[in-house]
């Protein structure tokens, strides 16, 4: 269905830099195609990132987050090769889970 | 007799079968919205936006650094990162005050997520764009202006 996410988990210090790229059209129910007709709304809701099975991080979006949103957080105490999953989930019900392992940072 | 009638009957029970499809479809997106701050999300004004999330007059604070540009060319895609230095911060939310529905964005951050995140909005027109960060039972906030070229809510 959705395309995978695009995630990089990098150590700097005891620091994990995390950037997240969702791949995702975030319709705003504002657009028209080209019919005229509105395009519906479609939106990631609620995205759930996890460090080592932790929940770090619990976003609510709106439809005014970017189309193939980027997200970046850091996460202190994170260790080489710890696993960070990352799950959004959309106004239509859909949903996509991805992890990565953390990087050790240049 | 009467066709009209007929076919009336006909359009009335295509619209009650229609009528529970649509109930039916309502309630199961309302399970999935539980947790979502649906007043938030839908308020437009930003009073409405700080009061859904329970910080009306909340204080302004010069620990939250909101880093976007002055001037944003393109309105569908513009970079904003917030760094809290408050100690325990719990939630940081952003909000475009012109944008047709202020509140963007509300992040939980919990075990070892510093007070930081970046992200990318759309923005109608000119606005100050706020940060609202809570930590303990308090919460604080900051603005900056971002000025749009061109609009990217349409």
């Amino acid at each position: 269905m959705s395309d995978p996410m695009k995630i990089r988990a990098t150590l700097q210090g005891d620091t994990a830099d995390l950037r997240v790229l969702m791949l995702h059209p975030m319709e705003t129910g504002q657009r028209k195609n080209s019919k005229g007709e509105i395009i519906p709304l479609h939106f990631i809701q609620s995205v759930l990132i996890t460090h080592n099975g932790r929940t770090v991080l619990d976003a609510q979006w709106s439809q005014a987050v970017s189309r193939n949103p980027f997200l970046g957080v850091r996460i202190k105490g994170a260790k080489v090769g710890d696993k960070i999953s990352v799950t959004w989930v959309d106004n239509k019900g859909d949903k996509r889970t991805d992890e990565v392992t953390v990087a050790a940072g240049s | 007799m009467n066709i009209v009638r007929r076919s009336f009957l006909k359009l009335a029970g295509n619209m009650a079968a229609l009528a529970a499809a649509g109930m039916a479809g309502l309630m199961q997106s309302a399970t999935i919205l539980a947790a979502w701050n649906k007043a938030g999300f839908e308020s437009k004004a930003l009073a409405d936006t700080l009061k859904s999330l329970g910080a009306s007059g909340a204080a302004e604070s010069r620990d939250i650094a909101i880093t976007a540009p002055e001037i944003a060319e393109n309105g569908a895609v513009v970079p904003i990162a917030v760094t809290s230095r408050i100690p325990n911060t719990q939630q940081i939310s952003i909000v475009a005050e012109k944008n047709p529905f202020p509140l963007a964005a509300t992040f939980d951050v919990a075990n070892g997520a510093e007070g930081y995140v970046s992200t990318r909005i759309k923005m109608g027109q000119t606005s100050d764009v706020w940060a609202v960060v809570k930590a303990g039972d308090k919460f604080f906030t900051a603005k900056k202006e971002v000025k749009i070229t061109v609009g990217g809510c349409g």
